[in-house]
């Protein structure tokens, strides 16, 4: 039996929680004191709330690492899905209700490693959704293993003879993998996060928000003062994200000076959901329709088979 | 022969045009009303290779190709080489006399050579459209209804092509009529016209008629047709197709829209199901109901991609680690898969679980005949507790209030099944997590790993499969109780089976019965143990080397069959292989048979 949920209350119920609180979870997170995910949360939350959405309006799907914990720190509906597949469930349901905002969110192992193949790919589609990668370059969870962004030459409990593989440079693969909107932010400045943040969900495509998230506890090379000095805003720098090359050559930018920003942006192409004609039809998100086949429709498939 | 009852062969190289022939040819019987079972023995390269596809048809029902063939077309010497010898008496052979010489047929077997080369006006690809108008008139069946087929067949290509089929097909059935002796009877009509099906078509439209929104796929074989089929219907049906970049990712999608409130389904092969597995572990964790149909093809690793096996019985039952429920039910035949999809849809919805499905290559591209009235889309649709934002008018679960705090997505209850709220309804907020989690939702290990709560909810799940025991149907024994033997099986090979007991009673005066398992989780163990209890031998037959489901039985039941009849060549059991086994099993020569398959040497 299906059920229908009755209209909503009257805003004036008492019962009502305030509006900063909205968006908090009924568990408070487990991660380690001082860890930039912190931050990312609180942007996640002020975003969403200075956009104007319901917590019902919002499903916030992860896969498995310590920032993939986020969603059960949030009030939204959630998914905490397997360790690297937080793309995939989500392509399945934005599809299936594509009036939901969906936001993926993650680490840089679960991303860019273990899930490498589904970002490629969702990335190409330009499915409507909102990926933010919790990137801190080590394997926290795991306790201190080598990650895909993990600088070459780091020491980590997986490479203690420092690391010899190049790292991914999340910004310029997604520019050439189909991004529409390609951004990073810093959990050491927030207000820059939370617009960042903004403008992602806001866009109508793919849209990766690559966040330096510090690991305070195993990453002892790339914490908070390692990149304070180094931070540049591309918005103070004049920075054109129409500019395919030059987004290209701010994004393999890194040493001395590493700029965060949007990088790159192009509203001209369809997403997955716009192409796709089944979604269009005028009754709802697919999720919500009557199911069956009418008995012309029945009739024309056994009339193939005669 | 009582009932009219023949199989035609078509044998060559990939690319000579024999899936098309054998197309022509199956509709035509079924047009005229004839039953039949089609199956492709065929590799996996586009062109070249050896192909021998035959098609049994007869005025009863008929689920395999059987063991005799009667028309044997050999588009080239290596087919004549390798088959001629297994045409026995009555038999013909319609070969091109320039291209293929015979070997010595056993006595009794015509010899059908054609001048291919006059018949054809140099359209070197239509010898097996000659041979089809032979083969037809040897049948006695007037060429009136060849032209609608061709058409139908080769329409695309436009009239000229379609002219020349049928003129090149009028002209062969003209010389068999001059040059060759017909059967000495002719093909009858059935009751009304039939329909041609594979189980792939079958399987995806059983879950277009169980209202699938969602299908997504990564192209593999035997399971490729389920997606072609879905792909060209979507968006006549509304459905949202998506070939996905692997199965990890197929499985996962498909667990998203179901999330979501959708139909979901998906099919693939071992290989791909390998790749699914901890994604519908995820499905059993957050007790979101899916559908995923493993046609079965012979492993491990790539294996033998274009032929058949049951091998994939321990890995569907173990699929994904850690306990949970699950559904795996084996299909029997084209229609059972139709029947099947809904049935299981309903199912998981009840009991928010995966549903897993165990075609094989046998059954899902083998074609077979089908009456249109079997094909009843207006199937049942129960979503069990699903709380939708639209609803369908059902008011009647309480938790359905908006802003609803007291909302537990995984709420413990007598049954197990907690009232699901899909994202979106306003008021059910929750997060569906892969960690164990408490009935809310929150993650256990956000607290402490509480050993009282982890309990808690793996008994909650556990206990659903309960009630869906009571559920499904039960096997049932077919045939006199007091037999001499009891054949079990599952799956695909009910049909042969089935004409293996009727071949031991009707040639050999051996009485058999046969016990054929659909569910196999949860399993009819006090059923089945109570049957096999009263049975004086049992031969359990299955399509793979180790006996996998003799093993599941005896975990089930501790009953330890006496004999065993396997097959893992790749080639499906033909009845004479049963026949021939339980004959040597029952007079104690051996427990275990593994039956040669003759015809591809």
């Amino acid at each position: 039996m299906n059920t229908v949920a009755t209209p909503p209350e009257p805003a004036t119920s008492p019962a009502a929680p305030k509006a900063k609180d909205v968006f908090k979870g009924r568990v408070h997170p487990d991660w380690c004191p001082g860890c930039g995910d912190f931050s990312v949360l609180a942007a996640l939350q002020t975003a969403l709330l200075e956009l104007g959405l319901e917590p019902h309006q919002v499903c916030v799907v992860s896969g498995i690492g310590c920032s993939s914990n986020l969603p059960g720190f949030l009030n939204t509906y959630g998914m905490h899905t397997l360790h690297g597949r937080s793309l995939a469930v989500a392509t399945g349901l934005k599809l299936a209700n594509h009036g939901l905002k969906v936001i993926c969110t993650g680490g840089d192992g679960d991303g860019y490693g273990i899930g490498g193949n589904h970002f490629l790919h969702t990335m190409r589609r330009n499915v409507n959704l909102t990926y933010i990668v919790m990137d801190n370059q080590i394997y926290g969870l795991t306790t201190g293993q080598v990650s895909p962004t993990s600088v070459k030459g780091m020491i980590t409990k997986s490479t203690p003879y420092g690391s010899v593989e190049n790292p991914i440079n999340p910004i310029p693969l997604a520019i050439v993998g189909g991004a529409t909107y390609v951004a990073r932010a810093f959990s050491g400045k927030q207000r820059h996060m939370i617009e960042m943040m903004k403008g992602a969900i806001q866009h109508n495509g793919f849209a990766l928000v690559d966040v330096f998230s510090p690991c305070v506890t195993y990453n002892k090379d790339n914490t908070y003062q390692w990149f304070n000095p180094r931070i540049k805003l591309l918005e103070d720098q004049g920075h054109d994200p129409t500019d395919l090359h030059r987004a290209l050559d701010r994004g393999y930018q890194w040493g001395e000076e590493i700029p965060i920003g949007v990088f790159w942006r192009r509203t001209d192409l369809p997403t997955l959901e716009e192409q796709e004609p089944v979604l269009h039809t005028g009754e709802g998100p697919l999720a919500w329709r009557k199911l069956g086949i009418a008995s012309d429709q029945a009739k024309a498939l056994i009339q193939e088979l005669l | 022969m009582n009932r009219t009852d023949f199989a035609v062969a078509i044998g060559g190289e990939n690319g000579q045009g024999i899936a098309s022939t054998g197309d022509i040819l199956a509709r035509i019987f079924a047009r005229r009303g004839f039953h039949l079972n089609a199956y492709n023995a065929y590799q996996s390269i586009i062109r070249g290779g050896h192909t021998f596809l035959t098609i049994r048809a007869s005025e009863a029902p008929v689920g395999c190709v059987g063991d005799k063939i009667d028309v044997f077309i050999p588009l080239n010497q290596d087919t004549m080489d390798r088959h001629l010898h297994l045409l026995k008496t009555g038999a013909c052979a319609i070969y091109d006399q320039e291209k293929v010489k015979p070997g010595r047929p056993a006595d009794g077997v015509q010899l059908c050579p054609m001048p291919m080369k006059e018949l054809i006006r140099g359209n070197k690809l239509a010898a097996n459209t000659a041979a089809l108008g032979a083969t037809l008139q040897l049948l006695g069946i007037e060429l009136d209804p060849l032209e609608a087929v061709v058409t139908r067949q080769f329409k695309k290509k436009g009239d000229a092509v379609v002219a020349e089929n049928v003129a090149i097909a009028r002209a062969g059935y003209d010389y068999a009529a001059q040059h060759f002796t017909a059967f000495p009877w002719k093909t009858p009509r059935g009751a009304k016209p039939l329909g041609v099906i594979t189980g792939n078509q079958a399987t995806a439209m059983g879950g277009a008629a169980a209202g699938v929104k969602f299908y997504a796929a990564y192209p593999m074989s035997p399971s490729t047709g389920v997606l072609m089929w879905m792909a060209a219907h979507a968006r006549q049906l509304g459905i949202m197709v998506r070939q996905v970049e692997d199965e990890i990712g197929v499985m996962n999608m498909v667990i998203g829209a179901a999330h979501a409130g959708c139909r979901s389904m998906c099919a693939t092969s071992g290989g791909g199901f390998a790749l699914m597995s901890e994604a519908i572990g995820m499905a059993g964790m957050i007790e979101t109901p899916i559908v995923c149909v493993d046609v079965q093809r012979g492993g491990p690793a790539t294996g033998i991609p274009t032929k058949t096996e049951q091998g994939d019985l321990w890995q569907v039952l173990g699929a994904g680690q850690g306990d949970y429920p699950r559904i795996v039910v084996a299909p029997c035949n084209q229609l059972d898969l139709f029947h099947t999809i809904p049935e299981l849809f309903n199912l998981c919805d009840q009991y928010q679980c995966p549903g897993l499905v165990l075609s094989d290559l046998l059954i899902g591209e083998g074609t077979s005949s089908i009456d249109p009235a079997d094909l009843d889309f207006n199937v049942k649709i129960d979503r069990g507790e699903l709380i939708l934002p639209n609803g369908n008018g059902d008011a009647l679960v309480p938790s359905s209030g908006y802003n609803d705090s007291t909302y537990l997505r995984f709420k413990n209850t007598e049954s197990g099944i907690s009232p699901r709220a899909v994202p979106g309804v306003p008021g059910h907020i929750f997060v569906a997590a892969t960690d164990e989690h408490d009935e809310d939702g929150t993650l256990i290990s956000d607290e402490f790993t509480n050993p009282h709560k982890r309990r808690l909810m793996v008994e909650k799940r556990a206990r659903k499969m309960k009630a869906l025991a009571q559920q499904i149907t039960p096997p049932r024994l077919v045939g006199p109780e007091n037999a001499a033997v009891t054949l079990v099986g599952w799956g695909s090979t009910q049909a042969v089976i089935r004409e293996a007991v009727e071949n031991l009673a009707g040639e050999e005066g051996i009485v058999a019965n046969h016990l054929h398992i659909k569910w196999l989780a949860p399993f009819h163990a006090a059923e089945v143990s109570r049957v096999l209890s009263r049975s004086k031998q049992v031969i359990i037959v299955e399509n793979n080397y180790s006996g996998q489901f003799a093993r599941y039985l005896r975990s089930e039941t501790g009953f330890d069959a006496q004999g065993h009849i396997r097959k893992y060549d790749g080639e499906p059991f033909m009845p004479h292989h049963i026949v021939e086994a339980v004959k040597e099993q029952l007079a104690r020569k051996t427990r275990l048979s593994v039956p040669v398959h003759e015809v591809i040497a």
